[in-house]
């Protein structure tokens, strides 16, 4: 009997931070059509960080997220729109302008022990009639029982799913069963479970596949895996495995390896993969996004980026602090002055 | 029989950490100030029972209740530490009695007021808004950037222990991000605005961190001249807010770089603003709180009654010399 599963493409949502949030509007229709053509069943669209995400701390973005946003419901045809909010950064009126474009899907984020701030956010875009996940991100950093409590939290403001959001990359694939195990013992059976995985330990589709055989139904995916850190978990070879793990769904895995190669790898101007940066995030279970500011501050200030990275694990600095990043730095030159000095 | 006080009696409605903390600095460190009545609505709520302890009237029917109070007649100053939604009708039911008010919450009805930068401006105003903690914390800088270099953009990163956000900060976050955004423009002088706050729950807490990022035009300044006038100004402002916030400090040194060329700031800007910023001013700030209610680590907490505390000297200093 095979298992239905909901695919999510995030290349133009986490995507952005692998390319600093710099993408063209035509790029944006083109990877759109690609995947809406090659079957997915849901499409994000925003910054890095969600609706008005650009700023200095996280990036500007090439564009707003009206522009992009435009640019992608204009060529949309099947697949659902889809945004992201994080509370402490967008706000309930970027939403409904978000609304106003076409965009009928959203996913609201709060660090995985801070789920009450959403409450506000999943009220008003239920009231606007829009489909809504919470989205518990850092998932790795407090225990299951914790995690699965915040979900049902989220639940009871009124979302239709709840995800297990792996930022760090950090969860291994007995972490995402007793995840996936755990949210569904509390939620209500109507209630959906997503799973949301980053490639930096290697485990993305891993994670993926033992999300889906532990009850979970929405997968982030995202083309030749575009995004932060060591990236999503890639959508061609999840759709692969799905395939021979019997999981029905309605994507083509041609035409989204074309799209993957042809597409998306073309326009990184940094690599996405698992490397010593990269694998250090996951390691050190650091939001994946500081990899590109992390080595930024390392050419500007020559402190080293896996040890900006190891400082972000041990200080337990949660998605959003990217300004920590320049802090870490800033106080390791102090440091080594002051022994310079001695 | 004692000789009656010269001091303004002051209420404070909202029983919460804020009010709370509120009171003890109103007990311990005012000069100008003394508390008349706290008031809440949770009768079982540990502000409402340390007013109690203290012998200070105390009512846990809102608003309502404090104008019942038998000492209500005697009230000059109202702060109000509740929520947005709150305030707005308790400053519609406290109007026709002539107190001044100190507004706590986003609400935001009357003009807003950053000690350290525009405390003399408003000190008349019926109704004065306290911005939001993060607010307090980091348009002072702006307002320090922008007495050097025009400021085409200001926006603040507030990081706060998820220990010292209380449910009326947890369920209004959108509030925090609008009013401090308004306010970086009006009070820093900042040609456009955007604040992000993040709540981190990390134990032990972390103390309150703020960062101000400052894009400006340097105008014909080398970078060590322009790093060297933002410095010093930076530096006094800091100076300035320590005086009536005494954990409050710059982390790092200033820093102040040239925008790359690549860098698309221009989606940044004021709508309809043309001329691109050539700097990025950074400035990292930490506030260690004085520990007068919640620990240390609330620096939030504390900055945000300290300038409420400020204000309220103020105004009661300036009745005190007309009496």
């Amino acid at each position: 009997m095979s298992t239905p599963i909901y695919i999510q493409e995030v290349s133009l949502r986490d995507g952005m931070h692998a390319v600093r949030h710099r993408i063209t509007p035509e790029d944006v229709k083109r990877i759109v059509i690609a995947a809406d053509e090659a079957g997915v069943d849901a499409i994000e669209v925003a910054h890095g960080d969600g609706l008005t995400g650009g700023s200095v701390n996280y990036g500007p973005g090439s564009n707003s997220d009206w522009e992009w946003i435009e640019a992608a419901a204009s060529v949309i045809k099947n697949a659902r729109l889809t945004t992201l909010l994080l509370p402490g950064v967008g706000t309930i009126e970027d939403l409904r302008r978000a609304y106003d474009l076409g965009v009928r899907s959203v996913r609201v984020a709060t660090h995985c022990t801070e789920a009450d701030v959403s409450a506000q956010h999943i009220a008003a875009a239920r009231e606007m009639g829009m489909d809504v996940s919470g989205f518990l991100m850092l998932n790795h950093m407090a225990p299951t029982e914790v995690v699965a409590q915040q979900a049902k939290l989220m639940e009871s403001y009124g979302a239709h799913c709840v995800y297990i959001t792996d930022s760090g990359g950090r969860l291994t694939m007995n972490d995402v069963r007793d995840r996936a195990r755990a949210y569904r013992d509390v939620l209500n059976d109507e209630t959906e479970i997503g799973i949301h995985a980053h490639e930096n330990l290697s485990l993305s589709v891993a994670n993926s596949v033992v999300a889906v055989e532990n009850g979970v139904y929405r997968v982030d995916a995202s083309l030749a895996g575009h995004g932060a850190g060591a990236g999503n978990c890639p959508i061609e070879a999840f759709i692969a495995v799905a395939n021979l793990s019997d999981f029905k769904h309605n994507c083509d895995l041609f035409k989204l390896q074309d799209a993957a190669d042809d597409i998306v790898r073309p326009l990184q101007d940094r690599p996405v993969r698992v490397d010593r940066e990269t694998l250090t995030m996951g390691y050190a279970g650091v939001y994946s996004s500081f990899l590109r500011h992390a080595e930024n501050a390392s050419a500007r200030y020559g402190v080293d980026t896996r040890d900006i990275l190891m400082e972000c694990g041990r200080r337990g600095l949660v998605g959003g602090q990217e300004d920590m990043i320049v802090d870490i730095c800033l106080t390791k030159l102090a440091e080594q002055e002051a022994t310079a000095g001695a | 029989m004692s000789v009656a006080s010269t001091k303004a009696k002051v209420a404070i409605i909202g029983s919460g950490n804020i009010g709370t903390d509120l009171m003890i600095k109103v007990m311990r460190t005012s000069q100008h100030l003394e508390m008349g009545a706290m008031v809440g609505i949770d009768p079982e709520s540990d502000g409402l029972a340390r007013a109690r302890k203290f012998g200070f009237a105390a009512t846990h029917e809102g608003v309502e209740g404090l104008i019942d109070l038998p000492e209500f007649d005697d009230i000059e100053i109202v702060f109000d530490a509740t929520s947005a939604k709150a305030h707005v009708a308790n400053a519609e039911r406290l109007a026709p009695y002539g107190k001044r008010l100190i507004d706590l919450t986003p609400a935001a009805i009357g003009p807003y007021v950053i000690p350290a930068v525009n405390i003399d401006e408003h000190l008349d105003a019926p109704n004065v808004n306290m911005v939001t903690c993060g607010g307090q914390a980091t348009i002072p800088i702006v307002a320090a950037v922008a007495r050097v270099v025009p400021v085409a953009y200001g926006e603040i990163v507030a990081s706060i222990s998820s220990r010292s956000a209380g449910p009326g900060t947890r369920a209004n976050i959108d509030e925090f991000t609008e009013t401090t955004s308004g306010a970086i423009v009006q009070v820093g002088g900042a040609k456009r605005g955007k604040a992000i706050i993040i709540l981190n729950p990390a134990e032990p807490p972390l103390i309150m961190r703020d960062t101000v990022y400052a894009l400006v035009e340097g105008g014909s300044r080398s970078l060590d001249e322009l790093t060297a006038e933002i410095t010093e100004s930076v530096e006094k402002m800091v100076g300035d807010v320590a005086a009536y916030v005494p954990g409050y400090r710059l982390k790092q040194k200033v820093q102040v770089q040239e925008i790359p060329a690549d860098q698309p700031v221009e989606t940044l800007l004021a709508e309809g603003e043309t001329t691109r910023p050539t700097h990025q001013v950074s400035v990292f700030l930490e506030v260690e709180g004085a520990a007068h209610y919640l620990p240390a680590y609330a620096g939030n907490l504390d900055i945000m009654t300290s300038a409420a505390l400020q204000m309220a000297e103020r105004i009661a200093a300036a009745k005190e010399a007309t009496k």
